[in-house]
């Protein structure tokens, strides 16, 4: 049987940039506090949790490629930068290097931006912004960053799509086709965005930025932790409805215990996260939602989940972790990691 | 579970095609599209389904829709909600799945790869949340179908099936790149069948975004022809159902051809401009014949990516002639976007499905526009309909991006 282990993490959130400042937010587990986000034509504004400018300009931006890019490429490039640097600095594993970036909404400020300028006028819309309204427009940026990239693909889906991203790229290493390979989740948010959350979910915050996990067969650059296992993806259909997914995706995992951390995708809506709750509700292990302390960051959501689990396991708070992911509108999936000790690089 | 996988097939099982849908401008289904781009015909015309009057250009290749959508399990107000996207991925499905025989039935991969998704309606969804922004009809309804996982969904719904739904949005590689999942998750056992192919309709935003970068042309879409000065838009959808050749076989299904090989890489040169030495496309086109277990010299016939702009076809003129060798002078290459238009995320399901035909019914799918050969391109470009025995095609989809995607069928026979 392939092993899988996780050689790198990054974070982009509104908790900051970076795997720490995401851990310190979750650690303090009190929601971050809620920005207003003028909608126009409404007098009340709407809430978001919008990703803090850096510290520090990222040296990524000087590349040329980036130049004229919108923020969704900023965020999934950082993360995937930190998620490969380790594997990059100790020239961990030599071959090709897989890239799976995973978006629901995907590059909405620009392709706002375009389409307000075709209603006003198409003869003088910006050839400008629209290549970068393009879905696989952060992917190919990312790629041109990296070395030796040759395999990309850009999947949509709802949130859960993440995880069937990470499953895609574990895959891509059974099969031999990479040596490393790289899942990413990006989001930026406008206030169209905004206003589409708040029509579906009312309650729900929405958030932006991004997460990545870097996948490899080599132990010796792996943070200790263990991909074991990626479950089905439990499609809702007609006749299987999300609380039925979310119990057939329970279903495939183990019974909790007080060393096995449960990460779950449960945010600020009762209604929405009913199905996952009561897919979990005799789970007697520790819990952590990030959603309720970073807000609804749509597919970053369960990239921030897959983040925080790992960390968690490779800083040894806990021997495993099962990340859960009942998307809205697509499927039901969940993966688990676990610690090995004799895989630490 | 998604994995680790249960078992890899120490030998890859051969997969065949047993269904095959397609909606173009040309017509709905196999037998209106086999005609078309058998005798060449273009089906270009004034854009109807939005305003282009402050556009360059005016025309692309729009799919008339019919009035009524085929019984399937959609109740009668959730077919009137769908879009023209849904309209077009729902008809090629229903085809395929009728070709194939299959029951409706679980665990069927859907594999789909599309560019917009449900673009018109987010178009909509933007028009009046901008214009009356304290009305909220509709509004949820659109911010949920906008999704193309959404639309994947309904297509199970209307055929009866479920299984996992994969959506691959890689510009203009799309679709070839879902087939060519769905064609590795046989291969590696990780499915015994998948239904896929891609889907785009026309929508203003990207009609307006080609049309702002120039690529569009104000003449005659002519790919690969000295006097090409860009490309026309189209829409449509292919769907194929690829199973076993073990699975077929105990069926008893017609088998419309065989997928024997997908090759994929990525050109890392810019965001909407390929490599000039086209050195991606021509590692896609041999990573393809390597998992065929083909050389140039077994194809038959190209059907190449072929968009009509000047940047693309030199530098995939290029990379086929690279690959090619000895064998370009007499490669057969056309293509079939001089007839219906670049379908953008559904591109390279049609033009497989195309492959299909050709190889199926043994003819080649001409150009009949093209008019003056560029010295850039020495392989014979297909300018005329003719019959032709054709044994396998090769098919290119390359996209924004930079993903460059190439896949191989053998004639059943």
């Amino acid at each position: 049987m392939s092993r899988v282990f996780v050689s790198g993490l990054g974070a982009v959130s509104p908790a900051g940039w970076g795997v720490a400042a995401l851990r310190e937010a979750l650690d303090r587990g009190e929601p971050l506090p809620t920005q207003p986000f003028a909608r126009p034509g409404w007098k009340r504004p709407l809430k978001a949790r919008l990703v803090p400018a850096p510290q520090q300009r990222p040296a990524f931006l000087l590349n040329p490629r980036l130049r004229r890019t919108s923020p969704i490429t900023h965020y999934a490039a950082a993360a995937a930068l930190e998620a490969v640097a380790g594997l990059l600095q100790n020239n961990g594993v030599a071959g090709p290097l897989g890239l799976v970036v995973c978006l629901q909404s995907g590059c909405v400020q620009f392709s706002h931006r375009f389409f307000d300028e075709v209603t006003i006028d198409a003869a003088t819309a910006s050839p400008l912004l629209f290549p970068e309204t393009v879905f696989a427009a952060p992917t190919s940026h990312v790629a041109a960053l990296l070395p030796t990239t040759p395999l990309a693909y850009t999947l949509m889906g709802d949130a859960a799509g993440f995880l069937q991203g990470m499953a895609l790229g574990a895959q891509w290493l059974e099969d031999g086709r990479v040596a490393a390979c790289l899942i990413v989740a990006a989001e930026e948010t406008d206030w169209l965005l905004a206003d589409a959350l708040w029509h579906l979910e009312h309650a729900a915050v929405i958030s932006a930025g991004a997460g990545a996990l870097c996948l490899s067969m080599a132990p010796h650059v792996s943070l200790g932790v263990e991909l074991s296992l990626v479950t089905d993806a439990f499609t809702y259909t007609a006749s299987r409805n999300r609380t039925q997914a979310a119990q057939a995706m329970r279903q495939q995992l183990p019974t909790g215990s007080a060393i096995e951390l449960l990460c779950t995708g449960q945010g600020d809506s009762p209604r929405a996260d009913a199905p996952e709750t009561a897919a979990w509700r005799n789970w007697s292990g520790p819990r952590l939602s990030p959603k309720r302390v970073l807000g609804e960051g749509l597919m970053a959501a369960p990239a921030w989940q897959c983040v925080a689990a790992c960390d968690a396991v490779a800083r040894r708070q806990y021997g495993a972790a099962i990340v859960s992911v009942v998307g809205p509108n697509q499927m039901a999936i969940a993966a688990r990691f676990e610690r090995n000790d004799q895989a630490q690089g | 579970m998604l994995f680790p996988a249960a078992c890899l097939p120490s030998t890859p099982p051969r997969v065949v095609v047993t269904g095959a849908g397609i909606v173009t401008a040309l017509g709905l289904g196999w037998q209106p599209n086999a005609e078309g781009f058998r005798a060449g015909r273009t089906a270009f015309r004034p854009v109807s389904v939005f305003d282009v009057s402050r556009q360059r250009v005016k025309v692309a290749a729009e799919v008339d829709l019919p009035g009524r959508l085929p019984s399937t399990r959609l109740n009668a107000r959730d077919v009137a909600r769908l879009d023209r996207a849904s309209r077009m991925l729902l008809l090629a499905a229903h085809e395929a799945q009728q070709q194939s025989g299959w029951e409706a039935s679980e665990n069927l991969p859907l594999v789909l790869g599309t560019t917009a998704g449900g673009m018109s309606d987010g178009e909509i969804y933007y028009r009046q949340a901008v214009q009356t922004p304290l009305r909220h009809r509709r509004q949820p309804t659109r911010a949920l179908r906008y999704q193309a996982q959404v639309q994947g969904r309904t297509v199970l719904d209307a055929l009866g099936f479920s299984g996992p739904i994969c959506i691959i949005s890689n510009a203009c590689a799309s679709g070839t790149n879902a087939i060519g999942h769905a064609w590795e998750l046989i291969r590696t056992g990780r499915a015994e069948r998948a239904l896929t192919g891609g889907y785009d309709a026309l929508s203003q935003l990207v009609f307006a975004g080609f049309d702002s970068l120039q690529t569009l042309s104000p003449t005659t879409c002519r790919p690969f022809d000295a006097r090409r000065d860009g490309l026309a838009l189209g829409e449509g959808a292919a769907i194929v159902a690829l199973e076993t050749l073990e699975g077929a076989r105990r069926r008893g299904a017609a088998i419309l051809g065989e997928v024997i090989g997908y090759g994929t890489t990525l050109d890392g040169h810019h965001l909407t401009q390929p490599h000039p030495d086209g050195e991606a496309a021509l590692t896609a086109m041999k990573l393809a014949c390597a998992t065929a277990g083909v050389t140039p010299g077994d194809i038959d016939y190209v059907n190449a990516h072929g968009t009509g702009t000047p940047l693309n076809d030199r530098a995939e003129a290029l990379a086929i002639q690279r690959w090619a060798g000895g064998r370009t002078a007499s490669l057969a290459v056309s293509s079939t976007k001089a007839g219906i238009g670049h379908l953008l995320g559904a591109a390279g399901a049609v033009e497989m499905v195309v492959c299909l035909m050709a190889l199926r019914e043994q003819w080649l799918p001409p150009e009949t526009a093209f008019d003056t050969p560029d010295p850039a391109c020495s392989f014979p470009v297909v300018r005329a309909p003719r019959d032709a025995h054709l044994n396998v095609a090769l098919s290119n989809s390359f996209g924004f991006g930079g993903v460059n995607a190439t896949l191989i069928l053998r004639r059943w026979a």
